[in-house]
C-alpha cells in the first residue's frame, strides 16, 4: 500500500505537467492567447497605476537589473513592517516588534524564497506581518524565480539582444499563473478543514477540564502559496505537520503536488520554447531519476525504524514514528520529505531532525544537489546549467566545441557557470567549518555525537539551496545564526541568478550553428544518463566527505 | 525607480493585502465551521476542542493520545527534535515502557504500538493508530465499566480511513472517541 500511494502520487503529477507546462509557455510567450481576454484588463489597469507605459524587450543587464531593485524595494517595506508590527492593524495576540537581526534573516528568508523560519509563526507575528510580508513575499519571490528561468529559456531558446521585459513578466507571473492558482488551491484546503479567519486564539475547556488555547488564523491562503511558490515557511512553527496545516492525508497530497507542479512542469515549457518537446522531456528524465532513487532511500530507511528503538525489543512494523504524525505513516510522509527538498520547498510534515540516520541522508543530498527539480524556476535553470556543464565534458572527450542548442558554448559561458557552480559548495562547508570553530556556533547544536554536525550542516545546506527546512533541534534564533545564514541565503540566491542570467545574455547573441551529423545530441536517452551522471559526481566529489561526518557516521554507531 | 517602487506597493496590497483577506471572506461564507477551526461541540453544546488538535488525557479511563512534549499546548507547536541516536529520547522511551509494563506485567515490548510511545511532530496529532486505540481498550473498559466489545465498537466508529481509499493510514480520533466514553458513562 505504501509503494502504490507513492506511485499513484507520482502518476498524477504526470497527468499535470503537459496542460500546465503549455499554459505557462503561453503566459510568458507574449504572441496573443485566450488568456488575455481574462486577464489583460486586470493587468491593464496595473501597468497605469504603475505608470509602465511600454514594455520593451530588456538586455540582461537591464531585466536583472530591474529584478534586483524590485527585490530590494519588497525587503525594504517588509523589513519596516516586521520592526513596527505591535502598533500596526490586525494584532489580536498583541505580538511584540520583531528583533533586527531576526528581521533581517525574516526578510532576507522570505525574499530569497527560501522560508528559513528562525522565529514561531503563532508567537512571532501578528496577522498584518502574516499576510502582508510574508504571504507577499511568498507570491513576489516565486514569480521572480519563475521569470529568471523564462528569461533563461528566452535567452538559450531565441535570437536578438534581449530576453523579454520584466515588468511584464513580473506581472503575468502573479496575475495569471500564481494567484487564480492559489485562490482556487486555498478555497479546496478551506473545504477539507484548514482554517481561515481573522479572528484571535481560541480558548477552550477541554474533556477533562484543563485550559486549553489554540491558535489560528488566516492559514489556509498561507499554506496555498506557501506550497505553490515552493515557499515553504509555515503559518505554525511546525509547519505542514500541524494538524490545522494539513488536516489529512488527501490534503497532504494536494500540497505534494502544488509544490511540484510548476517545476515539475517547466520542463515541459522549456521544451515548447526550444520547439523540441524531447529537450524537455530528458531534464524532466533526469530528474525523476534522481528522485526515485533517493526517494527509495528514505522511504526504506523510514519504514525499517530506527536501529536504536529496534534494539530495545519494539516492533518497527509502523516504522520509525518519532516526529511523524500517524494520519500520514511512512509513505506521506517520506513522499513529503522527499519533495518539499527536491522542489527546495522547505515545508515539512514531519520533523526532519528525527529521520533515521539513512532516512535524512535523502533530504540533505537532494538539497546538496539543488537540482531535483528545484525550486520555482531556479531548479529548471539549474539543471539547465549542468546540462551545460554535460555538453561541455562530453565536448572535452571528443575535442569538439561543445555546443547547445546550436549555440557554441565558449569560455565566458563556462566562467560564469563555474562560478554559479562553485558559489553552492563554498557558501555551505565554508559556515559550517567556521561553525564548529566558535562557541556561537556549537552552542546551538541540541543533539549531541555525529547527529550534531548534521544538525549545523543540514541549517547551512537549506540556507544555501534556499529550501529552508532545517533539524529544528537547532537553537538558531541568535544574532550569529540569523546574520550568517541570512548572507547564505542572499549569496545562494543572487549568485547564480546573476550568473546565469549572464550566461543567457551571452547565448542570446549567438550566430546559431546549423546541426550537422557530428553535432551532440541532447535529446535521447544517452543524454539522461550524461545528466544524472555530471549531477552525482559532481556532487559526491564535493559532499560526501562531510556526508561521512555526519549521518553516516550517526548510522554506523547505532546499527 | 519610480516604476518600481510603485509596482511594488502595488503588489504588497495585492497580495499582501487584498488577496488574503478576500480568501477569509469567501471561506466564511462557504465553509464557516471548517475555516473556524472545526470545533467540536459535547451534547450540551458547549465547545471541548477541535477535532484536529489533540488533547491532554491524564486519567485512565480515557484513551490517551500520542506523547507531547508540550503537553497539547495548541497555542504553541513542536517537538523535542529528537536525532535517532539521542540518549534522552531513549530513556523517554524506556519509561513510557515501564509505565505500560506496570499497567500489565506480562506485555510483550513488541506488542506495543510504536505511536504510543513517540512524540508527533506536531506536539499535537489528534489520532492515533487503530492497533493502539485497540491496546488500551482492556484499561478503559476495566477503568469504565464499559464492556470491551462495546468500546471496541465506539474506536470503529470513530476511525478514519485512508483518504479515498488510498492515501495515509487509517488513524482514530482521541477527542471523538474519548467523548463517546464520556457520554457512555453520564
Amino acid at each position: 500500500m505504501g509503494v502504490l500511494q507513492m506511485v499513484i502520487v507520482i502518476l498524477l503529477l504526470l497527468l499535470i505537467v503537459k496542460p500546465l507546462g503549455s499554459y505557462i509557455y503561453h503566459v510568458f510567450s507574449n504572441k496573443s492567447n485566450k488568456t488575455d481576454k481574462v486577464f489583460a484588463g486586470i493587468e491593464k489597469i496595473i501597468y497605469s497605476i504603475s505608470g509602465i507605459k511600454e514594455r520593451p524587450g530588456m538586455t540582461w543587464k537591464k531585466y536583472t537589473m530591474s529584478l534586483l531593485l524590485t527585490n530590494i524595494v519588497l525587503v525594504a517595506v517588509g523589513y519596516v513592517i516586521l520592526r513596527l508590527q505591535k502598533w500596526l492593524p490586525l494584532n489580536p495576540s498583541q505580538i511584540d516588534n520583531m528583533e533586527s537581526t531576526l528581521s533581517f534573516n525574516t526578510i532576507v528568508s522570505f525574499m530569497t524564497n527560501t522560508n528559513l523560519q528562525h522565529y514561531s509563526g503563532e508567537t512571532g507575528l501578528s496577522y498584518f506581518s502574516q499576510m502582508s510580508v510574508i504571504m507577499m513575499m511568498m507570491f513576489t519571490s516565486a514569480v521572480t524565480g519563475i521569470i529568471v528561468a523564462i528569461a533563461f529559456i528566452r535567452g538559450i531558446t531565441s535570437k536578438g539582444a534581449t530576453i523579454g521585459n520584466f515588468f511584464e513578466d513580473f506581472v503575468k507571473g502573479h496575475t495569471r499563473l500564481l494567484i487564480p492558482m492559489a485562490v482556487v488551491v486555498t478555497l479546496v484546503l478551506v473545504g477539507l478543514k484548514v482554517p481561515q479567519t481573522l479572528d484571535g486564539t481560541i480558548q477552550i475547556t477541554t474533556l477533562e477540564g484543563e485550559k486549553q488555547e489554540i491558535a489560528t488564523g488566516p492559514v489556509a491562503s498561507l499554506v496555498s502559496i506557501k506550497h505553490l511558490g515552493t515557499n515553504g515557511g509555515g503559518f505554525f512553527g511546525v509547519n505542514s505537520a500541524h494538524p490545522f496545516e494539513n488536516p489529512s492525508p488527501l490534503t497532504n497530497v494536494i500540497e505534494i503536488l502544488s509544490m511540484w507542479c510548476i517545476p515539475a512542469a517547466l520542463t515541459y515549457t522549456y521544451g515548447r520554447f526550444a520547439k523540441n518537446q524531447k529537450q524537455g522531456w530528458v531534464i524532466f528524465g533526469a530528474m525523476a531519476i534522481l528522485f526515485i532513487a533517493f526517494l527509495s532511500l528514505i522511504y526504506i530507511s523510514e519504514s525499517n525504524g530506527n536501529p536504536a528503538m529496534n534494539a530495545i525489543g519494539l516492533s518497527s512494523e509502523q516504522g520509525s514514528m518519532e516526529g511523524k504524525e500517524v494520519r500520514f505513516g511512512m509513505a506521506q510522509s517520506a513522499l513529503f520529505s522527499t519533495v518539499t527538498t527536491a522542489a527546495t520547498t522547505g515545508t515539512v510534515n514531519n520533523m526532519h531532525d528525527t529521520l533515521t540516520p539513512l532516512g535524512g541522508i535523502t533530504p540533505l543530498s537532494l538539497m546538496m544537489l539543488n537540482t531535483v527539480f528545484g525550486g520555482d524556476g531556479v531548479g529548471l535553470v539549474n539543471m539547465l546549467m549542468y546540462a551545460i556543464i554535460g555538453v561541455f565534458i562530453c565536448g572535452l572527450m571528443v575535442g569538439r566545441t561543445p555546443e547547445f542548442l546550436g549555440r557554441k558554448i565558449e569560455p565566458r559561458e563556462m566562467k560564469l557557470i563555474t562560478i554559479a557552480l562553485l558559489a553552492h559548495p563554498l557558501i555551505i562547508l565554508g559556515p559550517t567549518a567556521l561553525a564548529f570553530m566558535t562557541e556561537l556556533g556549537k552552542g546551538a547544536i541540541s543533539n549531541p555525537g555525529f547527529h550534531g554536525i548534521s544538525q549545523v550542516l543540514y541549517e547551512y545546506t537549506s540556507a544555501a539551496a534556499n529550501n529552508g527546512s532545517g533539524f529544528e533541534g537547532l537553537g538558531d534564533n541568535t544574532p550569529f545564526w540569523n546574520i550568517s545564514t541570512g548572507l547564505v541565503m542572499l549569496l545562494g540566491r543572487y549568485v547564480s541568478i546573476i550568473a546565469l542570467l549572464a550566461v543567457a545574455g551571452s547565448l542570446v547573441k549567438k550566430q546559431p550553428v546549423p546541426e550537422t551529423i557530428g553535432t551532440f545530441r541532447t535529446d535521447n536517452i544517452l543524454f539522461v544518463g550524461i545528466l544524472v551522471g555530471a549531477v552525482l559526481i559532481i556532487g559526491a566529489l564535493t559532499f560526501l566527505p562531510v556526508m561521512a561526518l555526519g549521518p553516516i557516521a550517526e548510522y554506523l554507531s547505532i546499527r | 525607480m519610480l516604476k518600481i517602487i510603485r509596482l511594488s506597493l502595488l503588489l504588497i496590497v495585492l497580495c499582501g493585502i487584498v488577496y488574503p483577506v478576500a480568501m477569509t471572506g469567501l471561506a466564511q461564507t462557504i465553509f464557516p465551521s471548517q475555516a473556524d477551526g472545526s470545533l467540536v461541540k459535547n451534547s450540551d453544546g458547549k465547545v471541548v476542542g477541535s477535532e484536529l488538535i489533540g488533547q491532554n488525557y491524564k486519567s485512565p479511563q480515557y484513551f490517551q493520545g500520542r506523547v507531547s512534549s508540550i503537553e497539547n499546548n495548541g497555542a504553541s507547536t513542536g517537538s523535542n527534535n529528537y536525532a535517532p541516536s539521542n540518549e534522552d529520547m531513549l530513556k523517554r522511551t524506556e519509561d513510557s515502557i515501564k509505565v505500560l509494563q506496570k499497567e500489565n506485567p506480562e506485555l510483550d515490548k513488541k506488542d506495543i504500538p510504536l505511536d504510543l510511545i513517540t512524540n508527533s511532530g506536531s506536539g499535537l496529532d489528534p489520532h492515533i493508530s487503530v492497533r493502539a486505540a485497540e491496546f488500551q481498550a482492556e484499561r478503559v473498559s476495566e477503568k469504565t465499566g464499559i464492556k470491551k466489545e462495546e468500546l471496541l465498537a465506539m474506536i470503529k466508529d470513530s476511525t478514519t480511513n485512508r483518504s479515498l481509499g488510498i492515501f495515509g493510514e487509517p488513524h482514530v480520533n482521541v477527542l471523538e472517541l474519548n467523548m463517546k466514553v464520556q457520554d457512555v458513562m453520564e
